[in-house]
C-alpha cells in the first residue's frame, strides 16, 4: 500500500507533464519537445518565487501555471506557428521546439547556474498522515490532489466548455472550424498556454516532491512522457493519466523490489510489454488523431 | 452585397481563377457553374477567406473583405457551407451546431431544429453517424445558426440520392425568400439555374457566360457547350 501510493504521488506528476504533451499533439499533430523545458524552467521560477518573493508554496503554484501559460504562448508563437505553412512542418516544429527548449535551458543556466537548487528549509509542512497503514506527508497529499483536479479540470474543460469544443474541432478538421467561424491560431495558442501551464505546475510539483531543480530535470522527464502517451494513446487525455499512473508505480515498485539502478528498465520494459500487447495504446484507436 | 472584381486565385504554377468578376445582390439567389476543376470552389474559397486570392478585390456590404480571415467573415455574417459538407463527424450533432453559434450565440438553434426535424432527433449522436442528406442538412443548419446575411453553398447536392436533392433546393429556395442572398456554386447546372436569379458559367478558371439564369438555360450554344 505504501509503495502503491508513493508511486501514485510520482505518477500523478508524469501524468500532469504527459497531458500536456499529448493535449498539443491531440490537437495539432504536433510533437512540442520545448515542453521539457518549460517544465525545468517552472521548477526554478517556483524556488525563487518563494525563496525571493516569499510566496509560500501553495501561492506559487498559480503564479508558476501563469507564467508556464506565456512560455506556452511564447513557445508556439516562435517554434510553431512560423512553420505552419510548410510541409513538413510536423518535422520543422519538432526540430525549431528543440533548439526552443535549448535555449530556455541556456537561458535557466545563465541566470542560476549548473548547481542544484532546492526551496529554502522550512518551505513545507512538517505533518504526516495515515491511510490504511500508509504514510505521506501533507505535500504529497497535495500534489495528488492538485494533480487530480488539474486533470479533471481540463477533462471538463475539453468535453463540455465552448473552448473545449473548438479544440476539438480543429483536432479533427481546423479547416471546417475556421469556415464555423472559430479562430483557429487564437484556439491553438491557448491549447499551448494550456498545455504548458499543466506541464509548468508538473515541473513545480516535481521539485517540490524531491526538494530540488536541476537543468537536466526536463530531460530526464521527457522520455518518460513520450513513453507515456504512446502507451496511454497518442493524443488520448484519459491514456496519459492512465498511463502516468502506471509509470510512477512500475518504477516505485521496481525500486522496492528489485533494486534502484533497475527502475528505468523495468518501468520501460512494461510499457514495451503493453505495446506488444496493444500497438495502438490503451485509449488509442487506429484514428490517431483525438483530443 | 457581394462584389467580386479581376479575382485571381492560384495554386503554385495552377492559375485556378483567373480574372473573376461578379456580384450577389441583396437578398439574390446568384449561381457559379462549371464542369469539374472549372475553378468554382476556388472562387468561393476565395471570397470566404479561406484561400488567399493572388489578385483582385472582395467586397462585401461595401468593405473591401480581400484577404480578411474566414473567422472575421463569417462574423459578419458571410457564412459558408463547404463542399463535402466538411461534418465534424466525432461532435455530435447538437456541438456542431453550438460550435457554428461562436459568434452569434446559441440562439437560432432552436430554430434549426424546427426545420430539420431529424436533426433534432439525433441532436446527441456523433454527427458522422447521420446519412449523407442528413449531413447536408447539418451543414446548411450551422450556416443558418451563425445567423447569415449571405451564404456561400459549394456543391450541395454532391453524392446525394435525387428525393434529398430535391429537398436541399427547397431549402435554399426558402432561405433566399426569407431574405438572405445565397450564392450557390454547383455542377448540377441545371437545376442551379432553374432556382437561381442570375447565373454565371465558369470554364478554365473564367467567367464565360452570364446573365439572367432563365436565359442561360434557355440558351442553346451555353447548354450545348457547359452544361451537357
Amino acid at each position: 500500500m505504501q509503495q502503491l501510493l508513493n508511486g501514485l504521488f510520482v505518477g500523478s506528476i508524469y501524468a500532469l507533464f504527459a497531458i500536456g504533451f499529448t493535449l498539443v499533439f491531440g490537437i495539432l499533430d504536433r510533437l512540442n519537445l520545448a515542453h521539457p523545458s518549460v517544465f525545468a524552467a517552472s521548477a526554478f521560477i517556483g524556488i525563487e518565487l518563494v525563496e525571493v518573493a516569499g510566496l509560500p508554496w501553495w501561492a506559487a503554484l498559480p503564479a508558476v501555471a501563469v507564467v508556464g501559460g506565456v512560455l506556452g504562448l511564447v513557445v508556439e508563437r516562435v517554434a510553431f506557428r512560423p512553420l505552419k505553412g510548410r510541409a513538413d512542418a510536423h518535422f520543422a516544429g519538432l526540430i525549431s521546439s528543440i533548439a526552443l527548449g535549448g535555449m530556455i535551458i541556456a537561458l535557466l543556466q545563465w541566470r542560476y547556474g549548473p548547481d542544484t537548487r532546492r526551496f529554502p528549509a522550512g518551505t513545507f509542512p512538517d505533518g504526516q498522515l495515515e491511510l490504511l497503514g500508509a504514510r505521506f506527508t501533507i505535500l504529497q497529499a497535495a500534489i495528488l490532489v492538485i494533480s487530480v483536479v488539474l486533470m479533471v479540470a481540463l477533462a471538463w474543460l475539453v468535453a463540455r466548455s465552448r473552448l473545449g469544443r473548438a479544440m476539438r474541432a480543429v483536432a479533427e478538421n481546423p479547416t471546417a472550424a475556421r469556415v464555423l467561424g472559430v479562430d483557429v491560431d487564437r484556439v491553438t495558442a491557448t491549447t499551448f498556454a494550456i498545455s504548458a501551464a499543466l506541464g509548468a505546475v508538473a515541473g513545480a510539483l516535481f521539485a517540490m516532491n524531491v526538494n530540488s531543480a536541476q537543468l537536466g530535470m526536463g530531460s530526464a522527464i521527457e522520455l518518460k512522457g513520450l513513453a507515456v502517451i504512446i502507451v496511454g494513446g497518442m493524443g488520448s487525455l484519459p491514456g496519459a493519466l492512465v498511463g502516468g499512473l502506471l509509470l510512477g508505480v512500475a518504477e516505485v515498485l521496481a525500486v522496492q523490489y528489485i533494486g534502484s539502478s533497475w527502475r528505468d528498465l523495468v518501468a520501460f520494459a512494461l510499457l514495451f510489454g503493453l505495446l506488444i500487447l496493444r500497438p495502438q495504446g490503451i485509449f488509442g484507436s487506429r484514428r490517431l488523431r483525438e483530443v | 452585397m457581394l462584389t467580386v472584381r479581376d479575382l485571381d486565385v492560384r495554386y503554385g504554377r495552377v492559375h485556378a481563377v483567373r480574372g473573376l468578376s461578379l456580384d450577389v445582390p441583396d437578398g439574390g439567389l446568384v449561381t457559379l457553374v462549371g464542369a469539374n476543376g472549372a475553378g468554382k470552389s476556388s472562387v468561393i474559397n476565395a471570397i470566404s477567406g479561406v484561400v488567399r486570392p493572388a489578385g483582385g478585390s472582395v467586397t462585401y456590404d461595401g468593405r473591401d473583405i480581400t484577404r480578411r480571415p474566414a473567422h472575421r467573415l463569417v462574423k459578419a455574417g458571410l457564412v459558408q457551407v463547404p463542399e463535402g459538407r466538411q461534418i465534424l463527424a466525432t461532435l455530435t450533432v447538437d456541438e456542431n451546431l453550438r460550435l457554428a453559434g461562436w459568434h452569434s450565440g446559441p440562439g437560432r438553434i432552436g430554430e434549426v431544429y424546427e426545420r430539420f426535424r431529424v436533426l433534432a432527433e439525433r441532436r446527441d449522436l456523433p454527427a458522422g453517424s447521420l446519412s449523407g442528406g442528413e449531413q447536408q442538412m447539418l451543414a446548411i443548419g450551422r450556416a443558418l445558426v451563425a445567423g447569415p446575411r449571405l451564404v456561400l453553398l459549394d456543391e450541395p447536392s454532391m453524392g446525394l440520392a435525387p428525393r434529398i436533392v430535391d429537398e436541399v433546393f427547397r431549402v435554399i429556395t426558402e432561405i433566399r425568400d426569407a431574405g438572405t442572398a445565397v450564392l450557390l456554386v454547383e455542377q448540377n447546372a441545371r437545376r442551379a439555374l432553374a432556382a437561381a436569379d442570375h447565373g454565371y458559367v465558369l470554364a478554365g478558371g473564367e467567367v464565360v457566360r452570364s446573365g439572367p439564369a432563365g436565359e442561360l438555360l434557355e440558351d442553346e450554344a451555353v447548354v450545348r457547350a457547359y452544361l451537357g
